[in-house]
């Protein structure tokens, strides 16, 4: 679980008058909570998000992967990765209906996304043809280089 | 096209003392230096971003950093010196500011200009400061003009007239060494030793130069034969406060790259250091300086001759952090916060005497880079003995960057005693799986004219037998 996902839920919780989120994803845990009003929002984590991480990290000798990239599922068919540092956006602009849903049916070339970087939006084109069979981010995402983005079922 | 933003969209901090500290920076580097800022923001309880390339997941600052972005492939041009990149993963985690380090963008004014239009504070001096000093001809102009004494040499850039190229190195008085504006750290230059060859070499120069920097401008200056290489370390902030924090002695060189370095100087007596120190002061306070900065200096004959500023943090600061107990990339981000500076002029002191050695991944003998994995390191320590090094066991040396492992750094009280410590540091050094340099550190230290010290810049390539 990476801090930016942490980030998400601790504004999700301040734009919201919810008091408290716990979230689980596999064996990880967070959960952030409003304390009394003026109290800085606490964030308990099971998953090593700071200080623990480094030490393991340092001492693997197995290849398993750095801190640095979020463990990548298997993904069967071509992913799609951005090919920049930005915001990732489903649709050309807010209220559009978004470039490609799952399921839909595209050829190489045609766009997928759009990622904002430095005030610029950067259409991005699919680099096969075939259906959308995964979306693996979520609109207003910001993603890094190289990050899986859509999964393409060729055909 | 346009997004409300699904995310809040950043305001720019106002550098502001009152306010706290920068909150959060991206450390625009990577291997020993990344780590080295790295850990000067957790000391100020700065959050970091560390931005790298598809083949540096693996770096300690990258697993140590509070946010990490993968920021392009590993080819340089399109990571590390990638402008958007960088810039658009400083927007992706709200940071405040990027710290540059050295090499890279740190020293490209264009980046700096970027970085500021788009918000965010850039650690270092203004681009026009940068692109001032970048210009080696137009750098040499404000430093005569500021008093700091300069190598002899052509007034400007050299026009297209042949004739009057000889007559201006006539005037200077051969050898005289050919410089390429837009160059620097030893790169576009050619001595012509008579003005048989002056023609061709101005030719070949010019032509060097528009390959390689893009501007043919070139300039003379008298070649000296046997100078050491002194630069002089600055701090300067917003509030027009510049101090010096003395020299650093790195003569011993090869192939213009400096393989160790020390503070002080050996030979240069306080009064000189001083009035040197003063000068680059008044110059750096003329041009509006701020941030870290050194002044590079060649020194023969007892003179001081000006040759180039860099206007970014120098690999070998430590030597200068050991004696003056300065913390030079802190002060960079109080600088960058809008703080004045932590020390004035009379509260620098020099204790002791630092030696450091820069341990390459390389064939100690045929130089060769040596990138692959490193099985097994082990450093030393003890008194007075400091390693700045990325390197840990199982890290695997990427070979598409400099071949930098580490910093091996020794103080003590006296020149003679910090090259004893460095000897028993080498000594006790262990890096295993890769070749380095450190069999050539063994000698040098053991070397009866470096122990002498004032050693100039040719003598380790003479030693080599490259000469």
């Amino acid at each position: 679980m990476d801090i930016r996902k942490v980030k998400k839920l601790i504004e999700l919780l301040e734009e919201s008058g919810i008091t408290e989120i716990e979230i689980h994803e596999g064996e990880e845990s967070v959960r952030v909570s409003r304390g009394a009003a003026g109290s800085p929002v606490t964030v308990q984590g099971t998953a090593a998000v700071g200080q623990d991480a480094p030490a393991a990290a340092l001492n693997r000798a197995d290849g398993s992967t750095a801190r640095g990239a979020p463990a990548e599922p298997v993904l069967e068919g071509h992913v799609v990765r951005a090919p920049m540092v930005g915001i990732f956006y489903e649709s050309p602009a807010s209220g559009k209906p978004p470039f490609v849903e799952l399921g839909k049916a595209v050829r190489q070339g045609e766009i997928l996304c759009v990622i904002e970087a430095m005030k610029i939006m950067n259409q991005i084109e699919a680099d096969a043809s075939g259906i959308v069979s995964r979306v693996l981010v979520e609109n207003g995402e910001p993603v890094e280089y190289g990050q899986p983005l859509f999964v393409i079922r060729e055909s | 096209m346009e997004h409300a933003g699904g995310r809040g969209r950043r305001c720019p901090a106002a550098p502001s003392h009152s306010t706290g500290m920068l909150e959060k920076i991206v450390i625009a580097n990577r291997g020993e230096i990344a780590l080295r800022i790295l850990r000067a923001c957790r000391e100020l309880g700065i959050k970091t971003v560390a931005v790298f390339s598809q083949v540096d997941r693996e770096q300690k600052h990258v697993l140590l950093a509070d946010e990490a972005v993968c920021i392009g492939p590993a080819a340089p041009s399109e990571s590390y010196l990638n402008i958007p990149a960088v810039i658009s993963a400083a927007e992706v985690t709200d940071a405040v500011a990027i710290h540059p380090g050295y090499g890279f963008l740190a020293e490209n004014a264009d980046f700096a200009e970027r970085v500021e239009k788009s918000g965010f504070i850039f650690i270092g001096p203004k681009a026009e400061t940068i692109r001032l000093m970048g210009n080696k001809v137009s750098a040499r102009n404000v430093m005569r003009k500021a008093g700091v004494p300069c190598v002899p040499g052509s007034e400007g850039q050299l026009s297209e007239d042949a004739d009057e190229i000889a007559r201006t190195a006539k005037r200077i008085g051969y050898p005289v060494i050919i410089k390429a504006a837009a160059g620097g750290g030893g790169r576009g230059m050619r001595v012509v030793f008579s003005e048989a060859s002056l023609r061709n070499a101005i030719s070949l120069t010019r032509a060097e130069s528009a390959a390689a920097f893009g501007d043919d401008a070139i300039y003379l200056e008298k070649f000296l034969e046997r100078p050491r290489h002194v630069e002089f370390q600055i701090l300067a902030d917003e509030h027009a406060n510049v101090i010096h924090l003395g020299e650093r002695d790195c003569s011993m060189q090869r192939r213009h790259q400096k393989v160790l370095e020390e503070a002080p100087a050996p030979g240069i007596d306080a009064k000189l250091r001083r009035r040197i120190g003063e000068r680059c002061v008044d110059a750096c306070r003329a041009i509006g300086y701020r941030g870290a900065g050194t002044m590079e200096f060649l020194y023969q004959d007892g003179q001081f001759y000006f040759i180039e500023m860099n206007t970014r943090i120098q690999v070998e600061h430590p030597v200068t952090e050991m004696v003056t107990g300065v913390d030079i990339v802190k002060e960079q981000l109080h600088i960058a916060n809008g703080d004045p500076l932590s020390y004035r002029q009379d509260d620098v002191q020099f204790r002791g005497h630092a030696i450091e050695c820069r341990i390459n991944a390389e064939d100690p003998e045929s130089f060769l880079p040596s990138p692959g994995v490193i099985d097994h390191i082990h450093q030393p320590g003890g008194p007075g003995i400091r390693v700045d090094t990325h390197a840990y066991d199982g890290y695997r040396i990427p070979p598409h960057y400099d071949s930098l492992v580490g910093k091996l750094v020794a103080h003590a009280e006296t020149r003679e005693l910090a090259i004893a410590r460095m000897a028993t540091a080498l000594s006790e050094i262990v890096i295993d799986g890769i070749k380095t340099n450190i069999p050539l550190h063994q000698k040098l230290i053991n070397d009866a004219a470096f122990i002498a010290g004032g050693t100039h810049i040719h003598y380790l390539e003479n030693k080599l037998g490259l000469r």
